[in-house]
């Protein structure tokens, strides 16, 4: 395998009237798994078409390993693709569709075989060569449609949320094995997706988009821990936002005022007085005896197994919460104490609303 | 990888074998006898080269110098660019010469007037053009294709820029060139000359808008009487059709397996069969009429002859086809949002009346949209059964064949009636644009059909019952006539009229076929089976196309694809009489003439059963084959055909059958070495010979049934465990079956 870099200048895509992607650039390094993640219609999809060729640029540049690419047909490109719905060919075996790459480039019919076995192999698919995908499961399909993009060792392999199909404990376990296959093979991966567990179970960078434009890109934890923006902090897991008053900052670190609570956190450039606070539900500690600084009634309560779900009226606002304390629940309308971890309370910098 | 230039270098050595090996104009006895090769050298059969070098056809010269340029660009060493910029000049340039030269000298010389009167005379013309004239215009369209792709058009894929651009010639030729040609005959007086002024009188004619009748005494005019029966014909056969549907969807009733029978009659039953039926029934000699005259001595005479023939032939003709329309509206009525609307404490009149029958008011619309173009373009049931009530398409026949002989005439004709059923077509297409209702997305849609209300289903059964009887009875009546002696005199059994038709003698030299209908059944059967697979092809490349690709002007391709459905047969044989009748393109008398008719008229069939079945086939798979590194023939034929094997059946089987069975265009291009079935049917029937011409017409219906079998049989269907499209609905649900 020979992973290739990638890089996007100024990338617009327009159907008529409709801009889906607006001037996007970014990188992505050579044997690096990086995620596209954002709600339908954010351009995703479209950036990764683009990548596969199946969709040309309105304007702006791509290449992969350093080569222009960008008005080159999709059949010329080194890129494979995973497709959401797999894309199998309903008429043919596996063993044909994964060979299939390497018959239409030429190769001859027994290395094409012993190559697609051999794939098959790597995926955990063996035996099966002769069935048709109607007959396989959705887990053993998903593996047919890696195998048969991986065989013709593109040195860039697109997935197209390929997850989608799978029931949620499938999904877990598919996910495991992508993030192993790519790290095992250094693969340059681009995957889209727009559940945000996913991404940052299976990503070394998160690419979020919003609205035909980068809303932020980073590690995942940089994201979830520090979102530049409302829709990140948003979008990365749930966040109840709050007014608080910034005050006293130095390089890093501002005192915020968040009604009764005085919080020393990293300021990331927003300015002095009133602010936005992204406060994540973990962060979140509930008293049952009410001794914390913010008093709070729970309004609604849920039990989900492993944990328990809570909201409620607080003087600063309503706040959602959780709570692992699933053997001593707390009862609708109970006066409660809050107070707030270290971990999980962030400023939001960039206050011009997004949306 | 192969060298990218190999299409370009086959397309240049096949236009270079056009202009310098085989015969540039049409040879008498057809290229492929190869008569022709003992007399290369002579004025009417040498190559392009020749003719230039010892025949002082200087003209065809620039073609090869175009030719030669092409040939240039290939082999210098240029940009991709550049090549691709030269090939584009080269090929447009071609194009523009070929027909230049092609129009501008007829057989006699200049064929232009402006041109005689301003340049000197030419001393030789020119004929038709021939298979080295089609060669090297075939090379200028592929130089032309691979310079678009060679640019980066149709994503620089050579087999789709060739598509689009072949399918693209090849209408503009057959379909838009007649057309074309129809509305410049209409401006013209027999003489030829230009008269614009006559053309108002031709078209306002008291012939075709009085109003006679209406007073009393005397007749209508042909587009009234038109416009009136296709009215009628509409109204009655779309609730009829709905009548049908409703009982086999929404009844217990037990025969529905009888109902899908009645959906296939149409398509394998010559268009004037039913009229011929009727003529045995209720005509001068007919049952009806010596029963009632034997019984209560009435004399009906030739009461069926005008308008009521006609209607009741055509609407028993066309309810299959509102039939086959409204099922599937029918069906696709959502079941959740009749049981949404009973949970809401609707009783089942008020479902019915407030939830289904809305929904299916664009199907309706629809069913009656082409049964009234059905009827519009109908010729046969008209010329058997009209008598003094004359319709546009009879109109036009008698003034092309009859004693008439006024081309002018037709042409105006022929143009109203186009303009009558483009009209049709255009609202049609318009509303199946906004067609929002129907729902057949439907995952989740599990619930049941409602049932209908009784009063409802009574009244379905009470249309529909006795309709279907009466069908049994003149499809019945129709093969008995065939095995009598005389209808009306004389009901002896006999197998004379089969004999007389289909006869075989085994002789010491082999098997003699002595019936006298053997010429026409094997014309038939052979140029219809080179019409399918031809028409097939080019439909379903068109589908792919347009299903598959993006390219300016798509609309405009696909409406240059169905345009031809649109366009009367009577219209289409006229158009096409006066369009090749003449050089450059000479074809009449011949079996091409036929074949191309053929191709052109069915084409919308292949286009539309290829494009609902793509359309169930996820574009994904298009796409998984492209980045596995398949160009867009490599798609099509791996991954599409293999899919498309039920559409590609229908639209073989389709194609065929309607060729077997058309009449009203091959009317006017047959000839006396070739004769088309139908046609010989009909003057078996103008000649008062029913009991050949009903014969004929069985062994045909039988034909088709055995072809149709064969071919189900021959392909079979893979199962791929997804729905595939069935052939019975495929393609027909917009377009309607039979060939008028």
């Amino acid at each position: 395998m020979k992973a290739a870099a990638i890089e996007f200048r100024n990338v617009t895509k327009r159907y008529g009237q409709v801009t889906a992607v607006a001037d996007v650039s970014f990188t992505i390094g050579a044997g690096t798994l990086v995620t596209l993640l954002g709600p339908s219609g954010c351009g995703k999809t479209t950036i990764l078409r683009m990548l596969a060729g199946l969709e040309l640029p309105s304007a702006g540049t791509i290449l992969i390993g350093g080569e222009d690419v960008t008005a080159r047909p999709a059949a010329l490109r080194d890129v494979s693709m995973v497709f959401q719905s797999y894309a199998l060919f309903p008429h043919m075996t596996v063993l044909e569709n994964v060979r299939y790459g390497l018959v239409v480039s030429g190769k001859a019919k027994s290395e094409a075989d012993e190559r697609a076995r051999a794939t098959l192999a790597t995926v955990g698919l063996t035996g099966l060569d002769a069935r048709l995908p109607s007959e396989l499961s959705g887990g053993q399909q998903q593996r047919v449609a890696v195998a048969r993009a991986l065989v013709l060792e593109p040195s860039v392999l697109l997935f197209d949320e390929p997850l989608s199909n799978l029931d949620a404990r499938l999904r877990r376990q598919m996910r495991e094995e992508i993030r192993d296959l790519q790290q095992r093979l250094r693969l340059t991966v681009v995957y889209v997706t727009h559940d945000q567990a996913e991404a940052m179970a299976v990503s070394d960078r998160i690419i979020v988009m919003d609205r035909a434009a980068i809303a932020q890109e980073g590690a995942p934890r940089e994201l979830y821990e520090q979102p530049r923006d409302a829709f990140v902090a948003g979008f990365m897991g749930d966040a109840n936002r709050v007014r608080g008053v910034l005050t006293r900052r130095d390089a890093a670190r501002a005192d915020v005022r968040l009604g009764p609570f005085t919080l020393s956190l990293p300021h990331a450039g927003a300015p002095d007085g009133d602010c936005e606070v992204a406060i994540r539900p973990e962060a979140i500690e509930i008293r049952a005896d009410g001794n914390a600084p913010l008093a709070a009634t729970v309004r609604k309560a849920s039990y989900l197994g492993q944990l328990m779900e809570y909201t409620l009226d607080t003087p600063i606002g309503v706040l959602f919460a959780i709570s692992i304390a699933v053997d001593r629940p707390l009862a609708v309308g109970a006066s409660v104490g809050v107070a707030l971890a270290n971990h999980g309370v962030v400023v939001i910098p960039d206050t011009t609303q997004r949306r | 990888m192969t060298d990218p230039r190999r299409p370009l270098l086959i397309w240049l050595a096949a236009g270079a074998a056009g202009f310098v090996l085989v015969p540039w104009y049409a040879q008498q006895d057809g290229v492929f006898t190869f008569g022709w090769v003992a007399h290369i050298a002579e004025r009417e059969s040498a190559p392009a080269l020749l003719q230039i070098i010892s025949h002082g056809r200087g003209w065809l010269a620039p073609l090869g110098l175009i030719l030669a340029a092409g040939a240039v660009a290939a082999v210098v060493p240029l940009g991709r660019r550049a090549r691709a910029n030269v090939l584009i000049a080269a090929g447009a340039a071609g194009f523009v010469a070929f027909f230049a030269q092609g129009f501008a000298i007829g057989p006699t010389g200049w064929s232009l007037e402006w041109l005689a009167a301003r340049l000197p005379p030419l001393p030789l013309g020119q004929p038709g053009m021939g298979l080295g004239a089609a060669l090297v215009v075939t090379a200028f369209g592929m130089l032309f294709s691979l310079g678009l792709a060679g640019r980066g058009s149709f994503r620089g894929d050579p087999f789709v820029a060739a598509g689009v651009v072949g399918v693209t010639a090849l209408i503009a030729v057959f379909t838009f060139f007649p057309v074309v040609r129809i509305l410049v005959s209409a401006l013209q007086d027999s003489a030829g000359l230009f008269t614009p002024a006559a053309l108002p009188d031709r078209l306002f004619a008291a012939k075709i808008w009085g109003l006679g009748c209406v007073g009393g005494g005397t007749h209508c005019g042909v587009a009234w009487n038109t416009l009136v029966l296709a009215f009628l014909c509409a109204a009655a056969s779309t609730t009829l059709g709905l009548a049908f549907a409703l009982i086999a969807t929404r009844t217990d009733f037990a025969r529905k397996g009888l109902l899908r029978v009645l959906a296939i009659l149409p398509i394998i039953t010559p268009p004037f069969v039913i009229g011929l039926a009727l003529i045995l029934v209720f005509g001068r000699s007919g049952l009806v009429n010596q029963l009632l005259e034997h019984l209560v001595g009435w004399q009906l005479g030739r009461w069926i002859y005008g308008l009521q023939g006609v209607l009741v032939a055509q609407v028993f003709a066309f309810t299959p086809i509102a039939f086959l329309v409204l099922i599937g509206v029918v069906e696709g009525v959502s079941p959740g949002m009749e049981e949404a609307a009973q949970t809401l404490r609707a009783d089942r009149w008020r479902v019915f009346a407030d939830i289904s029958l809305p929904l299916m008011r664009p199907g309706l619309a629809n069913a009656f949209l082409i049964t009234f173009i059905e009827s519009i373009a109908d010729f046969g049931n008209p010329i058997l059964l009209g008598g003094n009530f004359g319709v546009l398409s009879t109109e036009i026949f008698f003034s092309v064949v009859g004693a008439q002989l006024d081309q002018g005439r037709a042409a105006a004709l022929g143009i109203l009636l186009l303009l009558f059923a483009l009209g049709a077509f255009l609202v049609q297409r318009a509303m199946l644009g906004r067609k929002a209702y129907t729902s057949l997305a439907g995952k989740g849609d599990a619930g049941l059909p409602t049932r209908l209300p009784d009063g409802l289903r009574r009244l379905c059964y009470a249309i529909a019952i006795p309709w279907a009887l009466l069908t049994a009875a003149i499809y019945a009546m129709a093969l008995a006539g065939g095995f009598v002696e005389t209808w009306g005199r004389d009901y002896t059994p006999t197998l004379r009229h089969y004999v007389q038709a289909f006869g075989i003698e085994w002789t010491g030299h082999g098997v003699l076929w002595t019936g006298a209908a053997w010429g026409s059944l094997w014309t038939t059967v052979k140029l219809s089976a080179i019409a399918a697979p031809i028409t097939a092809a080019i439909g379903i490349l068109a589908a792919y196309l347009l299903a598959r690709q993006e390219f300016a002007g798509r609309n405009a391709f696909e409406f240059g694809t169905l345009l031809s459905f649109a366009i009367p047969g009577t219209v289409i044989g006229v158009a096409y009489i006066l369009a090749f009748n003449v050089p450059p393109i000479e074809i009449t008398g011949t079996a091409l003439i036929l074949v191309v008719c053929n191709v052109f008229r069915n084409m919308p069939v292949g286009v539309r059963a290829g494009m609902a079945a793509m359309s169930q086939i996820d574009r994904s798979l298009d796409e998984a084959s492209t980045v596995l590194g398949a160009r867009g023939f490599t798609t099509l034929r791996t991954v599409l055909l293999p899919l498309l094997k039920p559409a590609v059946v229908a639209a073989l089987v389709y194609s065929f059958v309607r060729a077997m069975t058309t009449l009203s265009a091959v009317i006017f291009l047959v000839s006396a070495e070739y004769e088309w079935a139908t046609t010989y049917i009909i003057n078996r029937v103008v000649n008062g010979d029913y009991g050949v011409a009903i014969a004929y017409c069985s062994v045909l219906i039988v034909l088709m049934l055995a072809v149709i079998a064969a071919i189900q049989w021959l392909v079979g269907e893979r199962r791929l465990g997804r729905r595939a499209p069935g052939f019975a609905s495929a393609g027909i649900d917009e377009l309607g079956g039979s060939a008028a």
